[in-house]
């Protein structure tokens, strides 16, 4: 299978704090690979590493004609911000040259209503501001969407709904899905693949490998049960 | 129109136009402290420029052009807070300033007072009218999504730091069309309080960058018409008359 993404040794240090170190993985095209592991352990940075935001060491190649959609994590948003959704929206659709109905695509995508696009961004709930970023991520058609922690901010009864919006998009616009994510449940029941970072390493293969109760001990330091939606223990 | 008459109007309402527009993005940026110390950073400049027999207003250029470069140096190649860096750098700026210019220049390089503008002069502001103007047409759509993520600008391909430079820069430019006019500490009102007016009543970007110029532009012409009339500077009747338009907007928003 092609890869789309080979990243190779790849290390950040902030001053003299290595966040990231010798970190080797690969991304098939069409791949779901979940990026899992304790606060701190840099999957954020990793985001931002493979972005080009941050300076590393090390080979972040991604393949040709690739183009990346991110959807950051939390955003420092003043409330009265006067910028609307579709302000927003529309300056990436004038900055990357697509026509203004690309606007109303990536709404429907995203599954948000105009009428909440019309409003100031300070004024969205947080699934409806993490609903708009994805829009604007999927805007342009990206090959590959980066998604860090799709459910942090979002309401217990919308959780399950942002994932399989996320899953929806995917099978629509055939994307390879990077997605950061703390819901071990999800990963194991969504993920082809599972990288976890962890304070002492990192280990990268199969949800029914890396996620076993072993593995996820030595990764996190405590031990870790995760409840599977079917109603098993892993 | 003769030149005199272009520095008259023209002038004073282009600056307007575009304190207006570049306000807006500082105080979006949260830049509404660091902008007003910025300005002051021009003061040395003038007080050298004085010293030299030099136009003073391009000492002063000269000065913002210098500080600029150097907070965003400081800003994108250190991890020093850039808010220590405004705080530190202009207010030193602003002593050393008042070091170097004394008595009745130093009164009209703080406060403004405008009078006959040469044709260099002239043709200069201009120059920096358009180029200010241009740029917020042209880059708002970038400034707009690098206000609310930079990293989502990188990934829609925009060069942040380099944005970021031109936005300074246009700033710099900004206060210096107002130096004449409205002095070290008033140019920096006049970027920050229509703006900030304008962000209570807009609904929307466009309308907040609409809204601004015409408040910029109407406490201008306030202060520079009723400035002779109360006989008072037009460019302290300036500021208070976006103050005053500041206020009213707080009662409009309650209503």
């Amino acid at each position: 299978m092609r890869h789309v993404l080979e990243v190779d040794a790849l290390s950040v240090r902030f001053g003299r704090t290595t966040v990231l170190r010798d970190l080797s993985f690969a991304v098939a095209a069409g791949e779901s690979l979940a990026i899992i592991g304790p606060n701190g352990s840099g999957k954020t940075v990793l985001f931002k590493a493979l972005i080009g935001c941050v300076p590393y060491e090390g080979v972040v190649r991604w393949a040709p004609e690739t183009r990346i959609g991110y959807v950051p994590q939390k955003l420092d948003i003043e409330r009265d911000l006067p910028v609307t959704g579709i302000d927003f929206l529309g300056a990436k659709a004038a900055v990357t040259h697509v026509s203004k109905r690309e606007v109303g695509r990536v709404l429907g995508l995203a599954g948000l209503a105009a009428d909440l696009a019309g409003k100031p961004i300070g004024a969205l709930s947080g699934g409806q501001f993490q609903r708009l970023l994805l829009a604007f991520a999927l805007m342009g058609n990206p090959t590959v969407l980066l998604f860090d922690e799709p459910t942090a901010g979002v309401d217990e009864p919308g959780e399950e709904g942002l994932y399989a919006m996320i899953r929806r998009v995917q099978e629509a616009e055939g994307l390879t899905l990077l997605l950061i994510s703390h819901e071990l449940s999800l990963v194991y029941r969504y993920a082809t693949a599972v990288l976890c970072l962890g304070r002492r390493g990192s280990c990268y293969g199969p949800p029914v490998e890396v996620l076993t109760p072993e593995r996820l001990q030595e990764m996190y330091g405590t031990p870790m049960r995760f409840h599977l939606h079917d109603g098993g223990v892993a | 129109m003769t030149v005199a008459s272009l520095s008259a109007v023209v002038l004073p309402l282009g600056m307007a136009a575009a304190a207006g527009l570049i306000g807006c993005f500082a105080v979006m940026r949260r830049m509404a402290l660091a902008s007003d110390a910025m300005a002051h950073v021009a003061l040395p400049g003038i007080g050298l420029a004085l010293a030299l027999q030099l136009n003073p207003v391009l000492g002063g250029l000269a000065a913002l052009l210098v500080g600029t470069v150097l907070v965003w140096a400081l800003e994108h190649k250190t991890r020093i807070p850039t808010e220590a860096v405004i705080g530190v750098v202009f207010s030193a700026a602003l002593a050393i300033g008042s070091m170097l210019t004394s008595g009745e220049e130093l009164i009209e390089a703080l406060f403004g007072a405008p009078g006959p503008v040469g044709g260099g002069e002239t043709a200069l502001g201009l120059a920096a009218i358009v180029f200010v103007i241009a740029f917020v047409l042209k880059a708002k759509s970038r400034l707009v999504i690098a206000l609310i993520s930079p990293d989502m600008a990188r990934t829609a391909g925009v060069d942040v730091a380099r944005l970021d430079l031109l936005f300074l820069l246009a700033f710099a430019l900004t206060v210096a069309l107002g130096l004449r006019y409205l002095g070290v500490l008033l140019m920096g009102s006049l970027i920050i309080i229509p703006a900030a007016t304008a962000r209570q009543l807009a609904g929307g970007f466009n309308g907040m960058l609409v809204i601004a110029v015409l408040l910029a532009s109407a406490s201008t012409v306030v202060g520079f018409y009723g400035g002779p009339v109360l006989r008072v500077g037009p460019g302290p009747l300036t500021i208070a008359a976006a103050a005053g338009f500041f206020f009213l907007s707080l009662v409009k928003r309650r209503a």
